[in-house]
C-alpha cells in the first residue's frame, strides 16, 4: 500500500499543483472567450505579474543554484548571466546568441575557478 | 531562417495537420523549444523527479514557465500550496492569450469540443506562431493546422526532456552544471525579447532584484510575493505614466 503511494503520489501532486492551477486559465479563457479586450487593465497587470515571476524564477536558478550549477562559483555564474544578457541585447536580441555566449562564459569560469 | 508559408489552402485537414507540423519543424521557435526543454529535463533530473513524471508534465501543462516553477519549487522542499499559487500566477498569462485566439479558430459550425485542444495547447510560442499563420488559411483548416503545430513543438519538447534528462546524468559535472544553466539564460532572453513595454522590462528588473532579497531573508511565499510586488509596482509606474503623459 505505501510502495504504490509512493510510487503513484508524485503524479497526484504533479496533477494538483501543477495541471489543475495553470489549466484553470485556459478553461477560464476558453469560457469567456468573447467579450474580454487585450488591453484591459486586469489583462495588463495579469502580464506584468507574471513577467515579475518569471524574473523572480531566473533570479533564483542563477542565484541559489542546486546540483550540479551550484559547483560552479556564485561569482561566475552571475558574470556569464550578464555576459550572456549583454551578447542578447548586443547581436540583434537573438535568444541563440545570448544563451551560447552565456553558457560559454560559464564554462570558461567553471574550469577555470572550479571548486 | 523562414517558416515554409501556408499560401494556399490544404487538400484536407489531414494535409492542414501535417503541414502545421512541418511548420514547427521550421520555425525559429524550434532550437528554442529544444534548448529549453533540454534544460527543464536536465533541471527535472537535478531535482529528483523520474524522467517520466517530466514527460507527463509537459503533456498535461505545457507551459515551460510553470513547469519550471513546479520543479525547482517542490524539489527545494517548498510547501505544496506555495507552489500552486506560484504556477497559477505564471498561467495568468494563458488566459488573455486563449481568449484572443479562439476567435481566429472560430467557424461556422465550430462547436465548443473542437475548440477543447486548442485551448489546451495554447502556450507563448504556439500563440505567436498560431497568430501568425492562421489568418492566410481557411477557417475550415486553421483548428487542424493549429493542433498540428501544437503536436509539433510538443512531440520537439518531449524528445528534448528526455535528452537532457539523460544528459545531466552521465555528463561530467561541469557539463551538467552548464546544463543546467540553459533554463534561466534562455528565460532571461525570452523574457526580455517578449518585454513589448516599459512596463515589462521594469517588471522583469524589479523581479530579479526582489526575488533574491525575499530567499535572503526567508520570506515564505517568496515568487508569489515577488510576482505581486514587482508586477504591481511595475504595473502602478506605468499607469502613472500613462496618466502624466
Amino acid at each position: 500500500m505505501n510502495a504504490i503511494l509512493n510510487e503513484t503520489w508524485p503524479y497526484v501532486v504533479l496533477i494538483l499543483v501543477g495541471f489543475l492551477p495553470n489549466e484553470v486559465w485556459r478553461a477560464l479563457g476558453l469560457v469567456l472567450a468573447r467579450g474580454l479586450n487585450e488591453d484591459s487593465e486586469l489583462v495588463v497587470w495579469a502580464r506584468a505579474v507574471a513577467t515579475a515571476i518569471l524574473a523572480g524564477v531566473i533570479a533564483k536558478l542563477i542565484l541559489f543554484s542546486s546540483g550540479a550549477l551550484a559547483a560552479i562559483p556564485l561569482p561566475v555564474r552571475l558574470a556569464a548571466a550578464v555576459c550572456g544578457f549583454l551578447a542578447f541585447l548586443a547581436v540583434k536580441r537573438s535568444v541563440f546568441v545570448g544563451v551560447a555566449a552565456g553558457e560559454a562564459a560559464l564554462l570558461a569560469g567553471g574550469y577555470l575557478f572550479a571548486r | 531562417m523562414s517558416t515554409a508559408a501556408p499560401d494556399d489552402a490544404y487538400t484536407s485537414s489531414t494535409a492542414a495537420f501535417f503541414g502545421g507540423m512541418a511548420s514547427s519543424l521550421t520555425s525559429v521557435f524550434f532550437p528554442v523549444m529544444i534548448g529549453t526543454f533540454v534544460g527543464i529535463g536536465a533541471l527535472a533530473h537535478g531535482f529528483g523527479f523520474s524522467s517520466w513524471w517530466l514527460a507527463i508534465s509537459t503533456v498535461v501543462i505545457w507551459a515551460g514557465p510553470a513547469q519550471v516553477v513546479l520543479i525547482s519549487a517542490l524539489g527545494s522542499g517548498g510547501a505544496m500550496l506555495d507552489a500552486a499559487i506560484a504556477v497559477s500566477l505564471t498561467g495568468v498569462r494563458l488566459f488573455p492569450m486563449v481568449v484572443s485566439l479562439l476567435p481566429l479558430l472560430r467557424g461556422e459550425g465550430t462547436r465548443t469540443r473542437h475548440l477543447l485542444l486548442p485551448a489546451h495547447f495554447t502556450s507563448v510560442t504556439t500563440w505567436v506562431e498560431s497568430l501568425r499563420l492562421l489568418p492566410r488559411l481557411p477557417h475550415g483548416q486553421r483548428i487542424a493546422f493549429c493542433n498540428g503545430l501544437s503536436c509539433g513543438y510538443m512531440t520537439t519538447a518531449l524528445v528534448a526532456g528526455f535528452v537532457g534528462f539523460y544528459l545531466a546524468a552521465s555528463l561530467p559535472p561541469l557539463l551538467a552544471g552548464a546544463l543546467l544553466f540553459v533554463t534561466p539564460l534562455a528565460f532571461l532572453c525570452t523574457t526580455a525579447r517578449g518585454a513589448r513595454q516599459m512596463m515589462d522590462r521594469l517588471a522583469l528588473a524589479l523581479g530579479l532584484g526582489l526575488e533574491p532579497v525575499l530567499t535572503y531573508f526567508h520570506v515564505g511565499l517568496d515568487l508569489v510575493w515577488t510576482g505581486i510586488g514587482a508586477g504591481t509596482l511595475a504595473w502602478a509606474v506605468h499607469r502613472v505614466r500613462e496618466a502624466t503623459r
